[in-house]
């Protein structure tokens, strides 16, 4: 790619200097150390990978992992969905600081998030002690791994549904409205298809954040392993066995998913851009 | 037609924004307030003894370092790439974009595990580091290359769609009546760009300064060493000294609370200048 960039004329200078510090910076950084998980992986063989990537600790991890990701962020777009629809249709007041909060889980630690969530889902916190005596104890389980993931993941789906809601043509509503559609019917045929993309993308990115959580997640999942073990730790654990291999296979196992739920997140880019046209 | 009867009946709308207010506030006010009242549950003196505490003084100078070190080289990075990016064409532009988002879709525990396969005892260059005593894993040059992978993308995805959207007539003006490329760039672009600049700076630094997967990996947690704020938080909570891990969170909390506060101000009142970042 860059032996291959040229520019078509343009006045202005700087287009050297500018692409090879970018150029220089993302191979130190992000490319050079990236591949080295795939070059280890290779030259520890594949019998050894595979017995790393596939045994049945690192299936229950990679099992977890993804799986309360794709359920917290299914919850995500329900109640995003919500959030969204209010900030953008209605005025009240409190709107913009409602609108700020979102972003919470974008500022805050994630370790912070993870001590806070467990006060206040373990037994002796406000909510957990409500949750225990309705017999659903959250902490230290699995449910403790979705509830994390549910904070980290609201304000992906929120800020890529917003702009959607908010391009929305109020022409179609008005069409259905006149063709004696309910309201609701009218959300359900008319609105939500028009969103779909974009809940699609908020669904996807919320659920790449969600799969390689580490911070929110390690206080309040139990961390037991076969049960309450996500792949993150799995790996922390592994390397302070000083297990490299094993972390490392571990490691490129989730880095492959992550590249394809990127290659997805494309495909569903290229697709809303198609329906726009 | 009127636009009424597009509306929800008042009812309805009530509900669903009281629903959202609601759940805004169980999932998120809520997590943000227990922190503040968990840090000051034994009194400010309390709060002021955790937070002065000659570990935490030094994990607090040590995630400053390292923002201060990591933030301005992602900051030249992230110019550098949206001035190629947005005033030149050319082929592998789309590939370069999302080469350079790359590292939002990586594990924050696999940002760190790679730099260990470099650099650590086992790892590609671990024998030559430790023949000529140079440590980079379980020191600070480890966690600021792990804060430069986490926070790469943060300033250039600020600045690609601004800086296109703009496009180049004001550079070229500038070129036309005889300014240097420089002076173009400092005295032109730069006044352009500088709340978009200044939105992605403040969530790099964010992101810089709460990091925790990545350093977790590259740390070694040796207290007063090389534990920064997050790290020693685990550290005390681990320890069961509840307190002082929410007393050390909350200083992290207001650094949140600031970073939102100061976007939050940024997206109103310079929403135009700000536009094509959205």
């Amino acid at each position: 790619m860059p032996g291959a960039a040229r520019r078509r004329s343009s006045p202005l200078p700087g287009f050297e200097l500018s692409l090879g510090i970018t150029i220089l910076w993302l191979s130190l950084i992000v490319l050079i150390p990236l591949s080295a998980v795939f070059v280890r992986s290779v030259s520890e063989g594949w019998s050894t990978f595979w017995a790393a990537a596939a045994s049945p600790r690192a299936i229950a991890a990679y099992r977890l992992s993804f799986g309360a990701a794709a359920l917290a962020a299914a919850i995500n777009c329900i109640f995003g969905l919500l959030v969204g629809w209010v900030l953008v249709r209605y005025r009240f007041t409190g709107r913009r600081l409602l609108s700020a909060v979102i972003d919470l889980p974008f500022a805050l630690p994630t370790a912070v998030a993870g001590i806070a969530l467990t006060a206040l889902y373990a037994d002796t916190g406000i909510i957990g002690r409500l949750l225990s005596a309705a017999g659903m104890p959250v902490a230290y389980k699995p449910a403790g791994v979705v509830v994390a993931l549910t904070f980290i993941g609201l304000p992906f789906v929120v800020r890529t549904v917003e702009p959607v809601l908010a391009e929305l043509s109020s022409e179609v509503e008005e069409a259905a409205l006149t063709l004696g559609a309910t309201r609701l019917q009218t959300f359900s045929r008319v609105i939500l298809p028009s969103i779909a993309p974009a809940l699609a993308t908020g669904f996807a990115l919320a659920f790449a954040r969600g799969a390689g959580e580490y911070g929110s997640v390690i206080f309040i999942a139990g961390n037991v392993p076969f049960k309450s073990e996500i792949a993150p730790l799995l790996i922390i654990t592994q390397l302070e066995e000083y297990n490299y291999a094993g972390a490392t296979a571990i490691a490129c196992v989730m880095l492959l998913i992550s590249f394809a739920v990127l290659l997805l997140l494309n495909l569903l880019q290229h697709w809303r851009q198609r329906r726009d046209a | 037609m009127t636009a009424a009867s597009l509306r929800e009946p008042p009812v309805a709308k009530a509900l669903l924004i009281g629903a959202a207010i609601a759940y805004v506030g169980l999932m998120l006010i809520l997590p943000l307030g227990t922190v503040l009242v968990e840090a000051l549950r034994k009194g400010w003196d309390a709060w002021w003894a955790a937070v002065s505490e000659a570990d935490a003084r030094s994990s607090i100078r040590l995630t400053l370092i390292v923002a201060a070190i990591s933030v301005p080289l992602n900051t030249v990075f992230g110019i550098a790439a949206a001035w190629a990016v947005s005033k030149f064409h050319f082929r592998g532009k789309t590939a370069l974009i999302a080469l350079i988002e790359l590292p939002f879709s990586v594990s924050p525990v696999v940002s760190g595990l790679v730099f260990v396969l470099l650099f650590g005892a086992q790892g590609w260059f671990g024998p030559w580091l430790e023949a000529h005593d140079i440590r980079i894993i379980f020191a600070l040059p480890g966690l600021v290359l792990a804060t430069l992978f986490v926070t790469f993308p943060f300033v250039a995805r600020q600045l690609i769609p601004l800086m296109t959207a703009q496009g180049s007539a004001n550079e070229e003006a500038a070129l036309t009546l005889g300014a240097s490329g420089w002076q173009t760039f400092w005295r032109v672009t730069l006044p352009n760009i500088r709340f978009g600049l200044l939105y992605g700076v403040l969530l790099c630094n964010a992101r810089a300064m709460g990091e925790f997967g990545a350093v977790s990996v590259v740390s070694g947690h040796i207290r007063g060493e090389t534990n920064t704020m997050p790290l020693q938080v685990e550290a005390l909570y681990n320890d069961y000294d509840f307190v002082a891990a929410f007393a050390v969170a909350s200083l992290l909390t207001l650094l949140a609370i600031v970073t939102l506060a100061l976007k939050s101000v940024l997206e109103w009142r310079h929403r135009r200048a700000l536009a094509a970042a959205h």
